[in-house]
């Protein structure tokens, strides 16, 4: 099998927003200081939550178990530095509905000390993948690139699936972000030690790191550091979004698409996303569970924009503060970039293991003009990634037809944002598929549920008629039995008669 | 709440950034790419032309403030659009240049009211709403459409002053003394010619001038007769993204093909290609009538189609019917095929075959 791959496949549509990656990009990752307390959400990842194993006013190390993983999706939570645990209850969560969640309040001792770590580890290539992967999923790591998907789940596909190709998503598609490209450019050696840990879990022969061609520096770096080994290429992509789209990205390099409603497993490749390569690396070969990561935090309602190392459980606020606090009027603050990135409630909320970016965005960024009616000019046809008619799809979900939205592709739909983006008339084109999609499934759900009360009062009922036959054919028999006892006992009398006439 | 942090703006859905993309700058790019060609057309045929021209898209705009404030809605954001300002435009070039006023008036208001806002307004009509019109004002005032002029530039000794403008325009209409100056259309004269048993080359011997219809110094329509100034401002709406090369193009490789295959086949009844593509409304309807957004397809593929099936209408028009001129009855019917042709030309969903299933590979992979 090849090693380098030699030409790149088109992927339909896309768009090229204003990168704005120069504020941040090519400047020194910088460590946020210690914050004085920390709010660890129990629920980071996709998945059930983690269950806590610490107690309020409990003191504990950096890197200590806060909390476990809960069934098969799941991941823990450590503590991101030594403390004391003020509290264990609900807190908002990074998310736009600001709902509380369970989340570990930490107040830090100011000594940062770990838990006894283990020895370097260096021969870790030893290892059996499947002792690789039960580390990985022991360290809390997850999809870094803010899918937050369990990362061990994805190394053991191997079991189901013949895997063949690793790919390290570093293409970093969103505007803004930086916060890879400046990972890569410091640890590039980390992040190729972490590749060929996970090639090894899962028993792969190639990897092929993509990275956008918006990153020169980044590329040079993780060349050199990949041409050791055969078995690792790194690959130019061109710089279109949604080339992250982890799907399209698997396109672009092989000229495969996924099957729909299938994973990249189903044609033998898995995606990791690089700086879950560098949280893998510092698991394995260090012992060092997730508790820090890289954030870009940016926009132009931003001080002083840096990538900044910070500890998870950070409250925004205090990263703002630290980046030269707000110079203008930030219309919103997003997490993660500007295209599929989410709004902040506010700014007490912290950052979790899937924040890639902070951004606040001031409304000239934003670019809002007021909905006009679509003109059908066709647009967000063009630009759509996945083939779909986004102007029918939202015609049919705001007339409430579901199954004509379903019709046009809404459940193929990634929801990148392309169509919204170039829409002329500025309608917002994601806001009625995320409103679809939701009704989708609570129509679904209520379907379910019909059914399954139909199918119980059907069983119910069969029930009660299979009581009401036996019942009747209990009655029947003790009838019959009553009446051949009186019969042998008449059989008898005359019998008894007929002796006595005799 | 406000213990943690600030509380911030209501929430709704992403992205967060926007393509510098708005209806009034596509419709403004598009008046831009007009331009030219309105201002030549003007010049040739003096001020009723430009009476003509202002007095269709005021009537325009106060159609769709009134059907506007009828239906309830907001009007200044509507007017604000240019969509309506747009239609009196393509309106107003498709209109004889010293047509009265009441043409004027009774075009802008059959394309705002019957052509657009029955349906619902912008981007619901499924006809080109000028189109609408035009046909609307041939059919039921055949003369007044057809009365061409050589051109009479202004400044020029001929052209007509301010007061004998307002007359052409306001008044009872042509003045006898202007009689001399009337002109059949090239189309519209060798489709007479043609009809009385005339041959082709004898008919061309004498007014053909292909320049002449290329720079647009001919009898026409207001905004039609120059083919070399809209197919600028078409190459311009192409650059800045505004329209894609997909109907243009067929409609016109289309209309040529047919043009010359039947001009191979008998010379002496069908003009060649370049006759089709230069006169009349070809290059307005290739780049600014086929190419509405509103009433085309939204595909490329589905594009072609449209555009192929325009060229082909409009050969078959202007070649056997009673009409010399074919582009807006195309146009229109090729606007109602528009629903099925989207329907049709859907593209094909990422991960899925044609049908709209998975799609599946061979177990042999590597």
């Amino acid at each position: 099998m090849s090693n380098v791959a030699t030409r790149l496949f088109r992927i339909r549509g896309g768009v090229h927003p204003n990168e704005n990656k120069q504020a941040t990009a090519g400047s020194c990752i910088v460590d946020m200081p210690l914050p004085e307390l920390l709010y660890i959400p129990l629920q980071q990842h996709i998945g059930a939550p983690a269950e806590p194993v610490v107690q309020r006013g409990m003191k504990v190390l950096k890197g200590q178990l806060l909390a476990n993983s809960q069934g098969v999706i799941s991941a823990p939570v450590h503590a991101p530095t030594s403390g004391i645990i003020r509290s264990i209850g609900k807190y908002p969560a990074p998310h736009p509905s600001g709902l509380p969640v369970l989340t570990v309040t930490l107040q830090a001792d100011g000594e940062d000390r770990w838990i006894d770590l283990p020895a370097e580890q260096t021969s870790a290539l030893n290892l059996d993948p499947e002792d690789i992967a039960s580390r990985v999923a022991a360290a809390g790591i997850v999809g870094m690139g803010g899918a937050t998907f369990p990362s061990a789940v994805k190394l053991n596909l191997r079991n189901r699936y013949k895997l063949h190709t690793l790919v390290i998503n570093a293409a970093e598609c969103e505007p803004y972000l930086t916060c890879d490209d400046q990972l890569m450019r410091e640890q590039p050696e980390d992040i190729i030690e972490g590749v060929r840990l996970m090639m090894h879990a899962m028993q792969v022969s190639q990897a092929i790191i993509a990275i956008e061609a918006n990153k020169p520096e980044a590329l040079t770096v993780m060349r050199q550091a990949a041409q050791q080994f055969d078995s690792i290429s790194v690959v130019t992509v061109p710089v279109r979004y949604p080339m992250g789209s982890e799907k399209h990205l698997v396109q672009t390099l092989t000229g495969k698409e996924t099957p729909a409603r299938a994973l990249t497993a189903d044609i033998g490749i898995v995606v990791h996303n690089v700086a879950t390569a560098n949280a893998v690396y510092q698991a394995i070969r260090h012992g060092k569970p997730l508790i820090s990561r890289i954030v870009t935090i940016s926009g132009g309602a931003i001080g002083k924009p840096a990538n900044v190392r910070t500890l998870i459980g950070t409250p925004i606020a205090r990263l703002i503060e630290f980046c030269g606090g707000f110079t203008g009027d930030p219309a919103f603050i997003i997490g993660g970039g500007p295209m599929m990135g989410q709004p902040l409630p506010q700014t007490g909320v912290p950052i979790v293991k899937g924040s890639s970016g902070i951004l606040a965005l001031t409304e000239a960024e934003l670019a809002r003009k007021t909905t006009m009616p679509c003109i059908r000019c066709g647009s967000c046809v063009k630009v759509c990634p996945c083939g779909l008619l986004p102007l029918e799809m939202a015609s049919r979900a705001r007339a409430g037809d579901l199954d004509g939205a379903v019709d046009f592709g809404l459940m193929d739909c990634i929801a990148c944002g392309s169509c919204a983006y170039v829409c002329p008339s500025h309608i917002p084109l994601i806001q009625y598929f995320s409103y679809a999609k939701g009704a989708l499934t609570e129509k679904q759900r209520m379907t379910h549920k019909q059914e399954e009360i139909r199918r119980l009062a059907e069983a119910r009922k069969q029930r009660m008629d299979q009581l009401a036959r036996e019942k009747r054919a209990a009655l029947a028999k003790r009838k019959a039995d009553m009446a051949a006892a009186k019969a042998r006992e008449n059989n008898a009398d005359a019998a008894k008669q007929s002796r006595a006439g005799a | 709440m406000n213990r943690t942090g600030r509380r911030l703006t209501s929430i709704i859905s992403g992205p967060y950034t926007h393509e510098r993309t708005s209806v009034n700058r596509t419709m403004l790019l598009v008046m831009i790419a007009l331009l030219p060609a309105t201002a030549y057309g003007i010049y040739i045929f003096g001020l009723p032309a430009l009476f003509v021209f202002i007095l269709t898209i005021a009537s325009c705009i106060i159609s769709e403030a009134a059907c506007l404030a009828l239906a309830g809605k907001p009007i200044r954001p509507y007017l604000m659009d240019g969509s309506a300002v747009l239609t009196g435009w393509l309106l107003a070039m498709t209109l004889p240049p010293w047509s009265p006023w009441w043409i004027a008036v009774i075009g802008a208001m059959l394309a705002i009211v019957v052509g657009k806002q029955v349906f619902g307004g912008i981007g619901q009509n499924l006809f080109n709403p000028a189109m609408v019109a035009r046909v609307a004002l041939l059919i039921a005032f055949p003369l007044e459409m057809t009365q061409w002029l050589q051109p009479q530039p202004l400044f020029s000794a001929s052209t007509p002053g301010f007061i004998d403008a307002l007359h052409i325009t306001f008044g009872t209409g042509w003045a006898p003394a202007y009689d001399a100056l009337s002109s059949a259309t090239m189309l519209g004269y060798v489709k007479t010619e043609l009809g009385r048993g005339m041959a082709l080359h004898e008919v061309l011997a004498h007014n053909y001038d292909v320049l002449g219809l290329a720079t647009g110094s001919v009898a026409g329509s207001l905004g039609e007769t120059s083919a070399l100034l809209i197919v600028t401002g078409g190459l311009f709406l192409l650059y800045k993204r505004i329209i894609s090369w997909h109907i243009p193009a067929s409609m016109l490789i289309t209309l040529a093909l047919l043009a010359s295959a039947f001009n191979l086949a008998n010379s002496e009844r069908y003009p060649d290609a370049v006759f089709h593509l230069m006169s009349g409304a070809t290059m307005l309807g290739a780049f600014f009538i086929a190419t509405d957004l509103v009433t085309s397809p939204v595909t490329y593929k589905g594009q072609l189609v449209f555009g192929v099936g325009c060229g082909a209408l409009v050969f078959i028009i202007r070649s056997w019917s009673s009409f010399p001129e074919g582009v807006a009855f195309a146009v229109m019917l090729m606007n109602a095929l528009t629903p099925l042709i989207d329907h049709y030309m859907k593209p094909r969903i990422y991960g899925r075959n044609r049908k709209g299933e998975p799609i599946q590979y061979a177990d042999d992979m590597e």
